[in-house]
């Protein structure tokens, strides 16, 4: 079963809408508390991620028996250099939004830490596509 | 699916109740539905918030309670007092007057139900201490736990595991008096309640098989009685408790809002009403919400002085007794007087059971199920008018698509899809009325004149 978000690069009041809305479907797909907690952490992060770095994006979630897939997907600046945006504690994020308490450079490497599986690629100049499964092993 | 139900305090007067659709439209886990014109409460959804109650304007939705008389089964008649209580009185009259007034009614004993909170307090702190998983919740409020259960079944690790005052006073006043000697058949607890939810705790305590009391005073009940007392009584009195044990400026404002936080450790946050509650969990729950130590959550606005049952209002109940506390602070005139050996057995006894979380939420046990039912959901969203009109019985359209799906509702009780139905001939129109009727009761579609707002109005 599909799910899709848009997400508005900038607007912060809006970040999150995504995660809390997938987090109500999970729980009354009956899906284990633990597993519902990490995806929707996960899920959290990339929204904030297009939120803070891009100019607009969309989330697919897709949910099946076995995993939970989500794409997200933005037009933005892309990012040049993917390990080094990977490091803990490493951001571009600019001085408004370290300001709101975002930017912390956790983003990417606490989705890494919540989801079973992240792929990322990424043009610059054009944008950016996350990839996360989390498996549901009974 | 596991079959696991509350005890409710709430219930309906179906004499009272003709169903308005206020309660449905306020009750925050949207566990009422109208049929055969009146409401009814879903068990499992249920938290025993109160906001029903508040919010009904013929007084269908009421509290369950003890008869009063049933305190003089026992010898020995104790009150456990929420400080609201006394909140609810003018400075002029003090807290040895109103306890007065009590023992004049029938209570031996009275003791303030917060008397505990010092050493309740110094458990909470030891649970900040350990390696707990952070934010704490207060387990104080039965609403709130009972909402975590329900709607946030990912954070019931988060409660601190300590029994509510009431109930650990409640506890050690029960060993104080057997240990003065006294037999246990000759001992009647009795607890005067400001809400719902407590009593429904205190009938069925949360991760405990035993009560803790033996019966349970509606504290609007027992207002009317003490407040009907001081204004009759002549100018003779003279007060016969001077200083009242146990009462101290924390104890008195613990059930406030800021009450506990204040005296936690680390960044602490007091959020009151239920939907600010859920709102804010909601943040927690998606770790948008980071290093806070401890939440102090109440369902109600303003915290207990917000409670159902009390009778004054609830902003000069939170001042009265914050005047009260700071009087004590200026002068001192206070004591605990719990004995050490006392001290240890509150602590000993504190603990509470394990709080497990209750899926109720869950369209069915099997996802493959589940999924399936959702997207069922999903299907029939597209031919609801999305209006939430509550029309159907049911407080929004989405849950008219869960109650169809459920099997507990009809396309048909939607009253857009009636139309839609009757327009291309598969409906008869007399048909939407009997389906009308089911919902809101036969005679409902009839001129009545006596209804709020109509011509012959009467309540």
């Amino acid at each position: 079963m599909e799910f899709n978000y848009e997400v508005e690069g900038g607007n912060f009041a809006k970040a999150g809408n995504a995660a809390s809305s997938v987090k109500k479907v999970l729980k009354q797909l009956n899906v284990d508390p633990k597993v519902i907690k990490r995806v929707v952490v996960a899920l959290y992060e990339g929204e904030v991620n297009v939120v803070a770095h891009a100019y607009k994006g969309n989330i697919m979630v897709d949910i099946d028996t076995a995993r939970i897939f989500i794409r997200i997907q933005d037009e933005g600046p892309g990012i040049p250099d993917i390990d080094l945006a990977m490091t803990v504690g490493y951001s571009t994020a600019s001085a408004m939004v370290r300001e709101m308490g975002f930017g912390a450079g956790m983003g990417l490497p606490n989705m890494k830490r919540n989801a079973d599986s992240l792929k990322l690629s990424s043009k610059v100049g054009e944008g950016t596509i996350v990839e996360l499964t989390t498996n549901l092993s009974k | 699916m596991r079959k696991q139900h509350f005890y409710h305090a709430l219930k309906v007067d179906e004499q009272l109740c003709f169903g308005c659709t206020h309660c449905m439209n306020v009750c925050p886990t949207d566990a009422i539905r109208i049929r055969d014109g009146i409401a009814s409460i879903h068990r499992n959804l249920c938290v025993d918030c109160g906001e029903c109650m508040k919010v009904c304007p013929v007084e269908a939705i009421f509290v369950e309670q003890d008869d009063f008389q049933n305190i003089f089964d026992y010898k020995y008649r104790v009150a456990v007092l929420p400080s609201v209580f006394i909140g609810q009185f003018s400075k002029q009259i003090s807290e040895g007057e109103i306890i007065d007034v009590l023992k004049g009614l029938g209570f031996t004993h009275v003791v303030p139900a917060e008397a505990t909170v010092d050493s309740l307090n110094e458990a909470m702190l030891e649970v900040h201490n350990a390696d707990h998983e952070k934010p704490l919740i207060s387990s104080f409020c039965p609403s709130i736990v009972r909402l975590i259960q329900v709607k946030f079944p990912g954070l019931v690790n988060n409660i601190i595991a300590t029994k509510p005052p009431i109930d650990s006073t409640a506890i050690y006043y029960r060993k104080l008096l057997l240990d003065e000697g006294k037999k246990a058949e000759d001992i009647g607890i009795f607890y005067v309640t400001p809400c719902a939810s407590k009593i429904a705790t205190v009938k069925d305590p949360v991760g405990e098989s035993t009560s803790f009391v033996d019966g349970v005073i509606n504290m609007d009940f027992l207002y009317n009685k003490v407040y009907h007392v001081l204004k009759t009584r002549g100018e003779e009195y003279t007060q016969k408790d001077e200083n009242v044990p146990y009462i101290s400026p924390k104890g008195l404002k613990w059930s406030l809002t800021d009450g506990e936080s204040d005296h936690m450790k680390g960044r602490c946050l007091a959020i009151d009403e239920i939907h600010n509650v859920i709102s804010f969990l909601e943040k927690v729950e998606n770790d948008e919400v980071i290093n806070v130590d401890f939440l102090e959550l109440r369902a109600c606005d303003q915290s207990c002085a917000g409670g159902v049952l009390l009778t004054e209002n609830r902003f000069l109940t939170v001042e009265r007794l914050k005047t009260r506390a700071e009087r004590l602070e200026k002068t001192k005139d206070y004591y605990t007087e719990i004995t050490p050996v006392h001290k240890e057995f509150i602590k000993d006894t504190l603990q509470l059971g394990k709080i497990e979380p209750r899926s109720v939420m869950s369209l069915d046990e099997d996802m493959g199920t589940a999924l399936k039912k959702m997207e069922r959901v999903r299907r029939i969203m597209c031919y609801l008018p999305g209006i939430d009109c509550g029309a159907c019985g049911a407080p929004n359209c989405e849950s008219l698509a869960r109650d169809i799906v459920m099997k507990d509702a009809h396309l048909s009780n939607c009253v857009f899809l009636q139309r839609m139905m009757e327009k291309t001939k598969k409906l008869d129109p007399m048909h939407s009325i009997r389906i009308i009727e089911k919902t809101w009761g036969k005679d409902r579609l009839d001129k009545d004149c006596k209804k709020k707002g109509a011509k012959n109005e009467s309540l």
